[in-house]
This record gives C-alpha cells, structure tokens and sequence, in this order.
C-alpha cells in the first residue's frame, strides 16, 4: 500500500504510518547528533519526536526519588520538562528576532536532539552514582559531564550557526552555551535520596 | 529649517572652528531643536554648563537620528517590530558591555554606545546569565561552607532559580519603568534637555547589571571582608555608571530633587546587590573551620566514654 506523502510535523495521514520508518527517522538523527557534519538532515526533515523522547527520558531521571519530603532539592519533572522547552523556545525566538533565517521548528528540532549528549551523561552519571559516593566518584562525573557539555554545544552550533549572518553569530550561540550549561548543572548536581 | 541648518552643519569638515564648533550645535540639536539658535550665536565650547555631548565629536549622528526616526514604523503586532529592538551586531554589544564595566566621567553610556538603538539583546540575556550565576554560585559557595558537616545533606535547591528570576527581572523591568514615569512627570514640569526612552533607561540598568555577574561567582569566597569589597566595587562601578547617565536628565531640576533621584537610584542599586547576597548565600561563619575538626573528635570521644 502507498504511503501518503506528508510534510514534517503533519499530525496524521488516511494511510497508517509504519512505526519504524519514524523509528529509524529519529535513529538517523541521533546518529548525526553523535557524529556531527554539516549535514543538512536535521533541518529538511525536523520532528519533534526525538526532543520529546529525549526531555521525558532526561526529566525522569532527574527528578527527585523520594516523595518529596525535602524542600529546596533538584529539579520536578513537569520543572525540568519547562526548562528545556522554554528555554528551546526562547533561544529559537532570540535566534529569529537576530535576523538568522532557520524556521521556528527546525530550530527546535536541532536544540532537542543536541541533548543527547547529556541523556547519556545522566545515564552514566546515575550509574556511576550506584557505586556510592565521593570525591573519585565526582571527579569521573565531572569529566564525564564536561565532555558531553563540549559535544553538545559543537553538535548543536554545527547545524545552527549558519544560519546567522557572521556578525552575529557569537550572539546567536551564546543563549545555547548558556542553555547546556544550565542542564549539565542539573545533571552534575544531581543526589539520589 | 532646521533640516537645512543641519545639512549646512554637514559640510562642513575642514575649518578647525567649525569642527569644533560641529560637536556643539549638532549633538544639542539632536535633543532639543528649540537650543540650536542659542548655541550658535553663544561661544563655542565650554559655554556655562559642561556638555558631555562635546565629548562625542561624531558627525554621522545626525544621520543615525534619522534612521532611528525611520526604523521602527512597523507596527506593534509584527515581528519586524521586535527585530528593531535586537538590531545589533556582535562588536556592539561588546562594547556596550566595556562601556558599563568602564565608567568614564563625563561620558554619558547612552549617549556614546546606545545612541538611539537601544537593544534588548543585552539587558535580557544579561539578567538571564546573572540569574543562573547568583543562583549556581550560591548553591556552591553554600555547599562548600558546609562541606564536613556531619548532619549537612546537599540540595540543589533548585528553587532559588525562580526566586532569582523574579528578583532580578523584576528590577530590571519595573525599576526602569518607574525612573522613566518620574522623569516624565518632572519633565513636564521643568525644561530638561535631555530625556531618555524607556527602552533606552531599560537598556542601561541592564548593561549596569553586568558586572554583578563575575561579583557573584567571586562571592564563593566564604570570607565576609572579601564579599563586601566586592559588593563595594561592583556598586562604585555600575553605581557610577548609572549615576552619570542619569544626572544630565535631571540636573535642571530643582537641586534637591535631581540629588534625590540620583541617591534612589544608587540606594535600589545597592538594596539588590546586598538583598541577594544576603539571600542567596549563608554566611560563612568565622569559627567554621576549627569546629569541624573539633567537633567529630568530641563526639566520637563522648561516644567512646558512654
């Protein structure tokens, strides 16, 4: 049966969309977020769906285990969930308001799956965590995090920084500096109960 | 008229006089037409008050005048409305930045590095960078302070972001919006010279906040006389910074006003700095560290002797 033709982001078609062929869509994007080339993928073909699955797997480790006895600890879920869609938005707003000429979406699309690094930093943080705590244990977290911060800020400018006139690109990258380094904070930061 | 008289004023680049008188009569123009006559026929420089505009020396002022005149036409509910106010390139925020770190009396910050294109780049991510840094530094300095303490457990204490938000937007924002009503209001009263925009007022107290960002990550440092000289610095700088911008707008005042306006401005300045330090971060305790040596001993002896 003829799939129909949809655009990115089209919500429903008459014909059943096969599940792997966004499964592998979202796979081919992971992997260029790992290997980062001037590719241009990511923007022709955004979704949302690798942004979401990563900001659900990363808000869900993040946030606290217990059931919240203590007040001023990490990060909610629906907390962590705001921070990176709002500060997504927000870096996409600044990016357009500078004059850069990337769509609004496609934007988002590459901030969300840019924070790949960082899940799998959280992953390996929450791993090494298991081994108990201290210094050894902080000091492995640390490189790990700053590694990934690195890859994800180099990920990220790869696909977004030409799309700014080159006199305003330090002003364009910095909110995404800024926007990792927020996270990675959160990340390294974290303490299990 | 006076658009011929400024063309006029264009011209002329190579008599020395002229040159000299050049700064004069086109930058006073810019902000008051109904001045121009006057300073033509008085001397040229140093004539009763001292103009900061002198200091300027720039003959395409005029023209950017006239551009800013032109640029913000679209109206309100369009982006292009908005992408005025983020029209700046990268070596001109930097320099706003210089500007605020580095004030120079008698140069005015808004008159030398704003000039009618004030953006909204600057006092934005300025205030979202200063949140993060006072809520990022606090959490560490409080974490390394009660670092050995027995009964310390570490929080990120992740909702101090908010809290920091709302402080420092707020006054980046409301304080403004209060100074330029004010300013208004006695600018309706006495003939001031010079009167800023709001985004232009907004524009400077958010350049001002940027040397509260490398104060706060200094303010790590658990000693008490460090965190006040540093509280001392950055108020003296983007204290003066403001200080300066602000009193050519209200120098024609009556003289206890305008003192007054300047004193609030460098009082709400220094009620921030001082509330988020004394918010965010605990305060290190002077016998700290002999304690917690002291401490664990003691306890441990007296669980040996029960």
């Amino acid at each position: 049966m003829a799939e129909a033709e949809e655009s990115p982001g089209d919500p429903g078609t008459a014909s059943p969309r096969p599940l792997m062929r966004d499964l592998k869509a979202v796979g081919k994007k992971f992997m260029h977020v790992l290997y980062p080339r001037k590719s241009n993928t990511l923007l022709r073909d955004w979704d949302l769906w690798g942004p979401l699955i990563l900001c659900v797997t990363l808000a869900l480790m993040l946030q606290r285990d217990s059931a919240d006895s203590e007040k001023d600890g990490g990060p909610q879920f629906a907390e962590v969930f705001v921070i990176v869609w709002f500060g997504a938005v927000t870096i996409t707003l600044n990016s357009k308001l500078l004059g850069g000429n990337i769509s609004f979406f496609q934007s988002l699309c590459v901030l969300g799956y840019c924070i790949l690094p960082l899940t799998v930093a959280m992953l390996i943080c929450r791993l090494v965590l298991l081994a108990g705590p201290g210094p050894i244990n902080f000091m492995v977290r640390l490189f790990v995090v700053i590694v990934m911060f690195a890859w994800s800020i180099v990920a990220s400018t790869a696909f977004l920084a030409d799309s700014q006139p080159p006199n305003r690109r330090a002003l364009a990258v910095y909110p995404v500096f800024l926007f990792y380094f927020v996270i990675s904070w959160m990340i390294l930061t974290f303490t299990p109960q | 008229m006076a658009a011929v008289d400024d063309l006029q004023f264009e011209e002329f680049g190579d008599a020395a006089t002229s040159v000299a008188a050049n700064p004069d009569a086109t930058t006073v123009s810019i902000e008051d037409p109904g001045e121009t006559p006057k300073h033509q026929t008085g001397p040229l420089r140093g004539s009763g008050r001292e103009e900061d505009d002198e200091l300027l020396g720039n003959d395409d002022s005029d023209k950017t005048e006239l551009l800013a005149g032109q640029k913000k036409s679209s109206p309100f509910w369009t982006f292009e409305y908005y992408q005025t106010f983020f029209d700046v390139d990268t070596y001109q925020v930097f320099d706003r930045i210089k500007g605020s770190l580095l004030p120079i009396p008698g140069k005015n910050f808004v008159r030398l590095y704003i000039r009618s294109n004030p953006d909204l780049y600057g006092p934005f991510w300025i205030c979202a960078t200063l949140v993060f840094a006072i809520a990022i530094s606090g959490n560490l300095s409080n974490f390394l302070i009660h670092l050995g303490e027995k009964t310390y457990h570490y929080v990120p204490e992740f909702r101090k972001v908010s809290i920091a938000a709302t402080i420092i937007y707020a006054y980046a924002w409301l304080v403004p919006l209060a100074l330029w009503g004010f300013l208004m209001w006695r600018n309706s009263k006495v003939m001031n010279i010079v009167s800023y925009s709001f985004l232009e007022i907004v524009c400077v107290y958010g350049y001002s906040l940027f040397i509260y960002i490398p104060t706060a990550i200094l303010w790590i440092i658990p000693q008490k006389a460090v965190r006040w000289i540093l509280v001392m610095i950055a108020l003296g700088i983007s204290g003066s910074v403001l200080a300066m911008t602000f009193w050519p707008a209200v120098r024609e005042d009556n003289r206890r006003v305008a003192l007054a306006t300047i004193m609030t401005i460098v009082l709400l300045h220094m009620l921030l700095s001082v509330g988020c330090l004394a918010y965010f971060f605990d305060a290190p305790e002077m016998d700290h560290l002999p304690t917690t040596t002291a401490i664990p001993n003691q306890t441990v002896a007296a669980a040996k002797s029960s």
